[in-house]
């Protein structure tokens, strides 16, 4: 091979070394590779000339494009509420009862609120809405605060017995056990009438009896004598058979024992715009369980 | 020998090639590094930022050490998709206490950057327990053994101490009460005045696992209830050259 005369037609030199005779060309790049390595280093500084690149004293240079991340990002959204801003601001200003009677506004609420649900509530109520133990179910027609679309849209503006928003949906059941405002034995009468309430088998049938009494006087303030509730203080309906933490005797020992009771974070403010928290209460009041107004 | 057939001289010494190399390399990394130490619109001008309380650097341990940042980001990109979804993009002063940062690059879950104040404690502490028994869909593994594990910030004084070694503003008055802001703020019974005298009327004071005694989930609840809370952007405005 060492008398290939196509080599020898070439007249590269050669590196100067020399292994066991040997020789090494010095041949130069391929063409095409060393223009292509050309081309990127002015491509580079026009780069740096076109886009925000070299550092000052106070500050970067900003590029003749005048590219900023920043700037772009606001644009976006604001191009975006730009685009929705009719729609939105007609979202936010009518009566939360016409929303329904307006066929358009009434499928964009549905399904900005949809997104909105996904976003922000799903994590609690799951992303069907069934809810979760603690978390109420969306989807039925027991509503602990009220089921009409004011009535869902309060409650996601200012939330449940957070701290943060003054305006919050509040109250507490007392930890009738724990705080010892009934002996062990009356708590476990009042579970046993709460079962028999609900429909089901009491445990143990004379102290239901015994239970109706220790309801009477602690209980029905807020559940109400005859237990379907007050939504006014968010005390849920105990004959319904749908439960926040459970009916069996267990469940219903801790929950009166210990009291329960879930805290809702408020949407308004800065989380949310008024015209998101209408479409997502539009959203949640059409799952299934949105009761009609009261005049 | 014209000077495109100088880098025969590098090429052939390896020690030459070695030190030039090295020169190159540097330079390149002296002007992309150097200028974030001194531009002044590196780290934003806004108000609201302060250190981690103990019982939060103590929560960000527990993040760290059970390597949540494998799965959880915490850096909101300026995009509007994420902006819509978890709030205001991210800026470089709102980890600038922190130790490694936690910005991540990859999310198997959340962003968690904004987590603070968008879920009740109820919530975490369910979620953390059995993630699944509140988003059915997820695959994050259960966290209930934080709750068994009751801590005392014996170590918090220290760990601050490290911290301003860093650069963290812990005062003197800060590391000496370590411990007890550690308990009180876990606790709502407590005199808790000189904490929030420290470190500001936002600290959030609560049990937050709803059990007795400070749990590593007390803590690590803590440090995600204020997760991106700090900054009030009603006065921040964004810097054009950015």
């Amino acid at each position: 091979m060492s008398n290939n005369k196509k080599n020898d037609d070439l007249d590269y030199e050669t590196t100067g070394h020399e292994w066991d005779g040997i020789q090494e060309y010095n041949k130069p790049l391929p063409k095409w590779w060393l223009w292509t390595f050309y081309a990127c280093i002015v491509w580079a500084i026009g780069y740096t000339i076109a886009y925000p690149a070299w550092p000052g004293i106070s500050g970067a240079t900003p590029g003749l494009l005048g590219f900023s991340t920043r700037g772009n990002v606001e644009k976006a959204i604001t191009d975006h509420e730009a685009e929705l801003g009719p729609i939105n601001d007609k979202l936010a200003s009518v009566e939360l009862t016409a929303i329904a009677d307006d066929q358009e506004l009434l499928q964009y609420a549905n399904n900005a609120g949809g997104a909105v649900f996904r976003t922000w509530c799903a994590q609690c109520h799951g992303s069907g809405a069934a809810g979760a133990k603690g978390y109420p179910n969306l989807l039925d027609d027991d509503w602990l605060w009220g089921g009409s679309i004011e009535a869902i849209h309060e409650t996601v503006s200012h939330g449940i017995r957070n701290e943060v928003d003054d305006m919050a949906r509040w109250s507490q059941m007392p930890a009738f056990g724990r705080d010892e405002l009934l002996v062990e034995e009356e708590v476990v009468q009042v579970v046993n009438y709460v079962m028999q309430l609900s429909g089901q088998e009491p445990r143990d049938p004379a102290a239901a009896e015994a239970g109706a009494e220790v309801y009477d006087i602690n209980c029905s303030g807020c559940h109400m004598e005859d237990g379907t509730g007050d939504r006014f203080q968010g005390a849920p309906n105990l004959t319904d058979r749908i439960w926040l933490y459970g009916g069996d005797f267990d469940s219903l020992y801790q929950t009166v024992y210990n009291s329960r009771f879930g805290v809702m974070p408020p949407m308004g403010g800065a989380d949310l715009t008024e015209a998101e928290i209408r479409a997502v209460s539009v959203y949640v009041h059409g799952l299934g369980g949105g009761e009609a107004s009261e005049e | 020998m014209s000077i495109l057939q100088k880098h025969a001289v590098l090429e052939k010494n390896v020690t030459l090639l070695a030190i030039f190399a090295f020169l190159v390399v540097t330079i390149g990394g002296l002007v992309q590094i150097v200028p974030l130490f001194y531009l002044e619109n590196t780290i934003e001008d806004v108000e609201g930022m302060r250190p981690y309380t103990p019982l939060e650097l103590a929560g960000r341990e527990v993040y760290l050490r059970e390597g949540c940042y494998v799965c959880h980001s915490q850096m909101i990109r300026p995009m509007r998709d994420e902006v819509e979804r978890y709030g205001h993009y991210s800026l470089a002063v709102e980890s600038k206490y922190d130790h490694p940062f936690q910005w991540g690059s990859k999310r198997t879950g959340p962003d968690l950057a904004r987590v603070g104040g968008r879920y009740s404690d109820e919530w975490h502490v369910d979620h953390l327990r059995n993630p699944q028994s509140v988003v059915p869909e997820s695959v994050m593994p259960k966290y209930g053994f934080l709750e068994a594990k009751l801590i005392e910030g014996t170590y918090i004084g220290d760990l601050m101490s490290t911290n301003r070694m860093v650069g963290v503003p812990y005062s003197d008055e800060m590391i000496e009460a370590a411990q007890a802001d550690f308990l009180a703020q876990a606790d709502p019974d407590s005199d808790y005045d000189g904490l929030l005298e420290r470190y500001g009327e936002n600290v959030n004071v609560r049990n937050f696992d709803g059990a007795p005694g400070v749990s590593e989930a007390d803590a690590l609840i803590a440090y995600l209830q204020m997760l991106g809370t700090l900054v009030d952007f009603s006065t921040f405005t964004p810097d054009a050259s950015r």
